[in-house]
């Protein structure tokens, strides 16, 4: 079995963090699109790249870092990034599994895929297999129902899942760098 | 074969890119509006077609943009919702996703209506993929001079930004959509003041659904008469459908507003029917919109056909109708358990409140705790009075519509299911199979409703 999730609300134990120099472009970018004086509608855009800087989850380093950024407060930071449920507060593997199990989902079998996945990755959901290669989770509906069921991983949608398109895929994202939203 | 006036041209070749789009009759509504017709006589347009939020709540169009305020010196904002999240919606994304230029064609002809030099695209941070597309299309409309300085010579300015969300079913709802926009958690506005007199930024804001921006196309061109020629009563134009659940063929639709119910699922032009076994209920718009059952799909309480209207979907009330919603319309067959399904729309409801009243906040969780028991064999029939008692303490009492969306199918299931619930407080053994109703259904008493 596998380690289980948990939010890290300490400094402690976790590495730096800064931006990259394109990361920080990008920012400058995305800063750029609001009027002046509006530079916290950045927040969620910059956080998405804090998150795919920083493996896939958002450090409190990772955070202050984004305060420092849009120059607002920590605590601004903090209670934005613990609402929305993309960003993660905690540690995850390589290639975070995210599967929908919303009703229209669950009707067309997600509930078979989710449990497939346990036991092929000998996890749980909201665990993270012992060689940090895939954390599991699910997630609520992600506007994919007609192609049911469905997972996402990074920016890209598997969509129609079968046992047989699971193994593949799996087999596939072994030798794959980071999946992040933020890939082009 | 019913018009199509999003759709007409989704499989053409290169209809994605700015060329194949503009050779198909893209941007031909811009060019009308801002050479020939003025905001003024946009609106009008609008108001003519009889064009309802094509979000879920059905509000008319032109009525929304009537309210926008103009004080001067004060920019205004138009801001599309893509931040389709209703359980069963998915038409959005496929718009977005296949004709990213009619999203961007029709928000350039909007604004041009409401007086906004900026508008943003608010789309669920889920589909950052489809954000990559849409800004692809602003790149080619800004190098093309559909975007920018002085469109066209006519004077007008006007950019769009794309804006990232990242996982938030409230972000759905207007205010809150404009709370995540300005970088803060989605937490609803207590209304008044509405968006149209303080929205982002303090500013005059329209907030529209993607379809809805997109439908403002074909009823430029064509003039809002002949768009309200197609469809039923105040039901006007065609809408498009995310066919979802146990049906034959799932996929994005769009009909004429007044295709009969059973046509939509029974043809092959559609749904193509049930999948494997009976049709037991139906959710015809999003999971927030009541649950009914198999025969009041298809023929109202008065014995007439069901069409697939605002009007004729919600006849009845909720005591034997439903709504349209976003048309995010999934079927259930006779495997399907409808506690299990409730209760999954319970567990949805409470991880989606954003946690500002405590009617939801509680309400949502409890209800949830009590569907798990009953679901899992360890509920009771007391249960069933408790759900329905809750249900109704959070309809109505909060700030915004999320309330609602979860009170009702918890409503409506017991409602119309009521049989099934109890069969859960005394059958614990049998439910505690996961599929408990694959190998047998559930023979409920199909029975009149008060």
């Amino acid at each position: 079995m596998g380690a289980t999730l948990k939010a890290v609300t300490t400094t402690e134990g976790t590495p730096p963090f800064s931006f990259s120099a394109e990361g920080l472009a990008e920012c400058q970018r995305i800063i750029a699109r609001y009027p002046e004086g509006r530079s916290k509608s950045a927040l969620l855009p910059i956080l998405h790249i804090a998150q795919a800087e920083n493996d896939g989850w958002l450090s409190v380093n990772a955070m202050d870092a984004v305060a420092q950024v849009l120059g607002i407060q920590h605590i601004e930071v903090y209670e934005v990034a613990s609402f929305y449920s993309m960003y993660n507060l905690h540690p995850v593997g390589k290639h975070l599994l995210e599967v929908c199990h919303t009703s229209p989902c669950m009707i067309r079998g997600s509930d078979d895929i989710v449990a497939y996945l346990e036991k092929k990755l000998n996890i749980h959901v909201g665990e993270t297999t012992k060689d940090g290669m895939f954390t599991l989770k699910t997630v609520e509906c992600l506007g994919s129902c007609g192609t049911a069921p469905m997972l996402q991983c990074g920016a890209k949608y598997h969509e129609n899942l079968t046992p047989d398109k699971v193994d593949a895929l799996i087999e596939s994202l072994r030798n794959q760098p980071r999946n992040n939203y933020t890939d082009r | 074969m019913g018009r199509k006036l999003l759709l007409e041209h989704v499989n053409k070749p290169g209809i994605q890119g700015l060329e194949g789009y503009r050779a198909n009759g893209g941007y031909r509504s811009v060019e009308k509006a801002l050479k020939t017709m003025g905001p003024e006589a946009v609106l009008e347009e609008v108001k003519k077609s009889g064009l309802r939020g094509r979000g879920g709540a059905g509000f008319p169009t032109g009525l929304k943009w009537s309210f926008m305020a103009k004080p001067p010196g004060i920019p205004r904002y138009l801001v599309v919702n893509a931040d389709e999240s209703e359980p069963g919606t998915f038409k959005d994304r496929y718009l977005m996703e296949r004709i990213p230029h009619m999203l961007v064609e029709g928000m350039i002809t909007s604004s041009f209506a409401l007086g906004a030099n900026t508008s943003f695209i608010y789309i669920r941070g889920e589909y950052f993929y489809v954000s990559r597309i849409l800004e692809r299309a602003i790149e080619e409309a800004r190098a093309a001079g559909w975007l920018g300085k002085n469109i066209l010579g006519s004077g007008f300015d006007h950019d769009i930004h794309v804006h990232v969300g990242a996982g938030a079913y409230i972000c759905g709802e207007e205010t809150a959509l404009l709370e995540s926009l300005e970088g803060k958690r989605g937490n609803p506005r207590i209304k008044p003041p509405f968006p149209a007199v303080k929205g982002l930024y303090e500013c005059p804001t329209v907030v529209n659904n993607v379809e809805t921006i997109a439908a403002v196309v074909p009823i430029v061109n064509d003039g809002g008469e002949e768009y309200a020629k197609i469809g039923i009563g105040k039901s006007t134009g065609t809408k498009l459908i995310s066919a979802g659940g146990n049906i034959k063929r799932p996929g994005v639709y769009e009909i004429e507003l007044g295709v009969s119910c059973e046509e939509f699922l029974n043809s092959d032009e559609w749904c193509g029917g049930v999948e494997g076994r009976a049709l037991k209920a139906v959710i015809p718009g999003g999971s927030s919109v009541p649950i009914i059952p198999a025969e009041l799909y298809f023929k109202t309480a008065k014995f007439e056909t069901r069409l697939m209207t605002y009007e004729s979907l919600s006849d009845g009330g909720f005591a034997t109708g439903t709504m349209l919603g976003s048309g995010g319309f999934y079927a259930y067959n006779d495997a399907q358990c409808i506690v299990r399904s409730t209760w999954n729309h319970s567990r949805f409801y409470r991880h989606e409140s954003c946690g500002q009243c405590s009617p939801c906040r509680e309400g949502t969780g409890w209800m949830e705790k009590i569907l798990y028991r009953l679901e899992h064999g360890q509920g009771r029939t007391a249960d069933i009075d408790l759900l329905w008692d809750i249900q109704r303490r959070i309809e109505g009492n909060t700030i915004c519509p999320l309330g609602d969306a979860a009170a009702w199918p918890v409503a409506s299931a017991i409602r119309h299911f009521r049989d099934e619930f109890e069969y859960h407080a005394t059958h614990p053994t049998k439910v505690k199979d996961p599929k408990h109703f694959e190998k047998e259904p559930f023979r409920r008493v199909a029975k009149a409703v008060v």
